[in-house]
């Protein structure tokens, strides 16, 4: 058998519930599980005689994701039906954007390791409704609930840009974090508020021929694990089936799988030559949209810094590792606390930690934001900058947050005092517990002096001892210097 | 000149239709729809090379509603006309394929 | 004193209540002593509500004897065509897919007739779905003309027609999506307007042909018209197609009703009308010879798209439909087949057994211009033509004030008589089609008899939201002439 390499191809279909208060084209209010067919009216019941009205926050939410994908937006759009039958769609036709999408031709930046960035095309992004839920599990019926049908959902389609199964990861992350940061989605995946569905083919080159396997689409995946997940097992499947039927892409070869998330694998669900008839055509029901001059720069002066902008400039701005400016910036009143706390004088580099370490420990325990601790960011500058000064260590930093958090009247003064976190860096106090530490323990001093290869662990001890003897309040920087003069 | 539209695609259409014709049906339908479309073809007389299609007679764009909450109508309501349901749903007999 | 009452208008009837002359419950106790005695032969109603009607009209009246306001219908008895849903009784669209609907909710206009204190007498029979042009597509029930029983209604909105020429009620609503108010007005010798595309709501009105539904009233007067439009017309929320009161606002069309057009200039399409029937001709010719007489200026124009307005008309309408109609699958209301075998037989049987031959026809021919490698030949073509004949009605309203036309090509037709050929009856629509695409409104009067003394209709087009204007050139001619106040011979 001759040289065979291969790559994956992903392009990435995703829908986005757009969190306005009521649905897309009726005053039903969004759903949050309540009692099935509870928030369900004439309209989205898709009762005889019912007309949609456009919401227009959906509208402005939808604009505004789309700028922040650098999409230009169409001076022109319309809804057209998109017509297929089945029980959760109760017009038998969705409303949805089919030749005018409202936003087109854009870009997301998603991160790769170490702070590079990687570019994926954004080929449209349009606005549609939410269908309702089939459910399955009663037995020999099914059941249908409609009380997310009408849900303003957003559709974005990128380029098959993507060549990982991490890397299609990490645009859907990447993408999730944006909305949230736009603030026009909750994007909860648990609750289905994000779904995906990967174009997935392999690019092969064997004896130097190159070969691109048939598309396969992957439908409704609600979670990064198994968007991940199946990308890695489409890769192997169609790399197996290639090299069992030779059948490479063509006109209409496309077909259609879901995930198996028994078995870890995906099934063929329709198969080619049954390509549906959607119908398309304008919805009469609804004007057309236009956005003007003034309408436009209004929405986009509701643009943020992007969360992958922040990333790069924490990390410019602030030396932080990209890491940690991830970290930072995953939730956007995370990064503008940090920002805040860092204008009140805190060290950068310090203030990370303390709120990566603490504040963001303790947020996640009372299932808040940081900003929601009642620890304003001058208190978490001052600790920071006690650490800094010596005054307190780090863990006695950590310590006084924690405490701050329960009890946030309290000065940090008295914090510092009742609990006994104020370093002890006094020189001439500190040698003495140093010398009964020397005493006390003369093997060790021997290890230390002797230089062999057991000076370090011994070094390491007689601080510890020195920690001990002062329940830890000892300045250890202070220690180490004074352990060094003495046994050096 | 051949029929504009024979048996297998009127069956074809009834199918994306959800419509379940007799054969007696499809064979009528096929006879008028064909006829019907022949005269359609009088259309094709007129040169539309350059005429917009027009879906809307309205001069109208842009009408809005706010993103405000109504009443529902509640579980009961909706399932007030259902031929059939399961407690709080719709019932339909076991859907086996996934859209 | 009963047929007294019974042929009052509804002006003339509202004043009189409003008055304490009359009392509503009078003639609502008329109305249904009329619908008892006619109905039978008739059929216009797929439904009456007498104790509602009985009891709305008792509390008009109470309203008036205690001196409190009342609306501008109060205590008129009408009825409305069955594709507008009401909260009371069924909302049939004349199918057996929806013989057992009851909407929760009323359309605006029903809402509207309530709030001015009109007394909703029933719901009228129809074509299944609006579809056809005679009322023999009900799935229901027949309803016959009242000056031949042996001839249909027209239609769709026959029973309503049906229903005001045989005094069963004083005004009814009927909708008009290719001339469906307007032949059946024609044809039963009383007044229907087709109001502008937008003028009245569609909220509730039950969809076929969605960019051509208008829905607007059936009298037998120019003034009970007018009357009917000051109640229903008007921007509603609810529709997004129904027109800003800034870009085109409501008059009162009674106020100046009776101040005739000055300077009127008529404009005719004289090889397009001489399609018609030679009786039909000759009452259109003597009608623009009235306007002639009181001064109006008869002007030529050509309109050479108008021919094409069937097949275009005939294309969008049921692609419309098709997807309108797909709703109807027996899931969650309407009609369930009971020998499903899996949920796609829930659709394509529950279908099957719900709609009739000129439904399912329609619902064909819609899914099929629309269907993938069909949609720029038929579909997007149909689009075209219709720009083109909108742009006939730009080009001659810019010459003149309105133009006037045959309604049908013929009178009322036997029943039966059409019925096995679709698409000869499409073709009776050449005359009220265009109107629907142009979203123009149009009126047609009783302008005449044929040898079998069926009515003859006369029909005026306007341009866009000038119902004001068209009303008034229509009632110069009520004014000066008496067709409109023959009666069938069933009521005589
Ligand atoms: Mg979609
Ligand atoms: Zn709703």
């Amino acid at each position: 058998m001759g040289e065979l390499r291969y790559r994956v191809v992903v392009g990435l279909e995703i829908h986005v519930q757009l969190c306005t208060k009521s649905k897309m084209f009726c005053g039903c209010a969004l759903s949050f599980g309540e009692e099935a067919n509870s928030r369900v009216c004439p309209v989205c019941l898709g009762m005889p005689g019912v007309l949609p009205v456009m919401n227009e926050q959906a509208l402005e939410y939808a604009v505004l994701v789309a700028l922040a994908l650098d999409c230009k937006i169409a001076e022109f759009t319309k809804w057209d039906r998109k017509s297929y039958y089945y029980p959760d769609l109760p017009k038998n036709y969705q409303i949805s954007q089919y030749d005018l999408p409202l936003g087109s031709g854009g870009f997301i930046e998603i991160p790769l390791e170490a702070g590079r960035t990687k570019r994926i095309g954004i080929i449209r992004a349009h606005l549609e409704e939410d269908a309702g839920k089939n459910l399955h599990t009663a037995g020999n019926f099914s059941q249908v609930d409609l009380n997310r049908a009408g849900t303003p959902l957003l559709e974005i389609v990128t380029e098959p840009d993507m060549s990982s199964a991490a890397e299609v990861r990490t645009l859907a992350v990447e993408l999730q974090r944006m909305v949230r940061y736009l603030g026009v989605s909750e994007a909860d995946m648990q609750k289905g508020h994000m779904r995906f569905e990967p174009n997935i083919n392999l690019i092969i080159t064997k004896d130097g021929v190159e070969y691109k396997t048939p598309i396969v689409e992957v439908k409704n995946l609600n979670s990064f694990r198994v968007l991940e997940r199946s990308v890695d097992v489409e890769e192997q499947r169609q790399l197996d089936e290639f090299l069992e039927t030779g059948e490479v892409m063509g006109m209409g070869n496309k077909t259609t799988r879901g995930w198996d998330d028994i078995n870890q694998v995906t099934v063929l669900q329709r198969e080619k030559e049954e390509a549906p008839d959607y119908r398309y055509f304008p919805d009469p029901d609804l004007v057309p949209v236009e956005f003007k001059c003034e309408w436009l720069e209004d929405i986009r002066s509701r643009l943020c810094e992007l969360p992958i902008k922040r990333q790069i400039r924490f990390v410019d701005e602030y030396k932080l590792s990209d890491y940690d400016a991830g970290v930072l910036t995953a939730e956007r009143s995370t990064a503008e606390f940090f920002e805040r706390v860092v204008a009140a004088g805190g060290k950068p580099k310090r203030v990370c930690n303390l709120l990566t370490q603490v504040g963001l420990k303790l947020a996640n325990e009372k299932g808040c934001s940081v900003a929601e601790l009642d620890i304003t960011p001058k208190d978490f500058a001052q600790v920071s900058n006690d650490v800094d000064g010596g005054i307190l260590s780090a863990s006695g930093a950590n310590k006084a947050i924690e405490l701050k958090a329960q009890d946030p009247d309290k000065p940090f003064s008295v914090i510092y005092e009742e609990n006994n976190l104020i370093q002890k860096s006094d020189v001439g106090e500190l040698e003495q517990i140093v010398e009964q530490v020397i005493v006390d323990n003369p093997k060790a001093v021997e290890d230390v002096t002797s230089g062999g290869k057991k000076s370090k662990k011994a070094q390491s001890f007689l601080l510890g001892q020195v920690m001990q003897k002062t329940k830890g309040q000892a300045n250890p920087k202070v220690v180490s210097e004074i352990l060094d003069r003495k046994l050096g | 000149m051949a029929a504009k539209i024979d048996q297998t695609q009127v069956k074809k259409v009834a199918k994306l239709s959800r419509l379940d014709l007799t054969e007696t049906e499809a064979a009528e339908f096929t006879g008028q729809l064909s006829a019907i479309l022949e005269y359609m073809e009088k259309m094709n007389e007129l040169d539309t090379t350059n005429v917009q299609p027009l879906a809307h007679c309205l001069p109208i764009s842009n009408v809005f509603r706010e993103d405000a909450v109504k009443e529902s109508l509640g579980t009961e309501k909706t399932l007030a006309n259902a031929p059939q349901r399961d407690g709080e749903f719709f019932k339909v007999p076991k859907i086996l394929d996934e859209i | 004193m009963q047929s007294e009452l019974l042929n009052m208008s509804c002006k003339e009837l509202r004043d009189g209540i409003a008055a304490g002359r009359i009392k509503s419950a009078a003639a609502t106790e008329a109305v249904f002593g009329a619908i008892e005695k006619y109905e039978p032969v008739i059929g216009a109603y797929i439904s009456t509500f007498e104790g509602r009607a009985l009891a709305k009209a008792n509390e008009v009246d109470a309203k008036i004897a205690a001196g409190e306001p009342v609306g501008e219908l109060a205590g008129v008895p009408v009825a409305v065509k069955d594709v507008m849903c009401t909260t009371f009784g069924v909302t049939t669209c004349a199918s057996r897919i929806l013989e057992n609907f009851h909407s929760p909710y009323n359309a605006t206009v029903v809402e509207k007739l309530l709030a001015a204190d009109a007394v909703i007498v029933g719901k009228t029979n129809m074509d299944e779905f609006a579809m056809g042009s005679s009322t023999e597509n009900s799935g229901l029930k027949e309803t016959v003309n009242p000056w031949d029983t042996t001839r249909v209604p027209g239609g769709s909105s026959g029973g309503s027609a049906a229903a005001v020429a045989g005094r069963m009620c004083f005004a009814a609503l009927g909708s008009d999506t290719g001339g469906s108010i307007r032949q059946p007005a024609s044809f039963c010798g009383v007044v229907g307007l087709k109001p502008t595309y937008g003028r009245v709501s569609r909220f509730g009105l039950v969809a076929y042909g969605s960019s051509l539904d208008q829905i607007g009233p059936v009298t037998r007067s120019v003034a009970d018209c007018a009357l009917m439009m000051n109640v229903i017309a008007g921007r509603d929320p609810a529709d997004s197609t129904s027109v800003d009161e800034k870009n085109a606002p409501v008059c009162d069309y009674l106020e100046k009703l009776d101040e005739p057009v000055d300077k009127l200039k008529v404009a005719i399409v004289p090889q397009f009308s001489a399609g018609a029937d030679e009786p039909v001709q000759k009452a259109l010719t003597c009608a623009l010879d009235v306007y002639k007489k009181l001064g109006a200026e008869i002007i030529e124009v050509d309109m050479p798209h108008l021919d094409y307005a069937i097949a275009a008309y005939y294309i969008v309408a049921t692609a419309e439909a098709s997807s309108n109609l797909a709703r109807y699958d027996g899931v969650h209301y309407g009609h369930r087949t009971e020998n499903a075998g899996d949920y796609v037989e829930v659709y394509s049987k529950s279908r099957a057994e719900g709609f009739g031959k000129e439904v399912k026809r329609r619902i064909m021919l819609g899914t099929y211009a629309l269907s993938s490698g069909y949609y720029d030949a038929y579909y997007l073509k149909a689009l075209k033509v219709r720009n083109l004949i909108r742009g006939d009605f730009a080009g001659a309203f810019e010459k003149c004030d309105c133009v006037m036309m045959p309604v049908s090509p013929t009178t009322a037709f036997k029943i039966g008589e059409k019925i096995d050929d679709p698409l000869t009856m499409y073709l009776s629509d050449i005359y009220t089609i265009s109107a629907n695409l142009a979203g123009v409104p149009a009126i047609s009067i009783p302008c005449g008899f044929d040898d079998s003394e069926l009515p003859i209709g006369l029909q005026i087009l306007a341009p866009a939201f000038a119902e004001d204007r068209l009303l008034r050139i229509a009632r110069m001619f009520e004014s000066n002439t008496d067709w409109h106040r023959k009666k069938p011979t069933i009521v005589e």
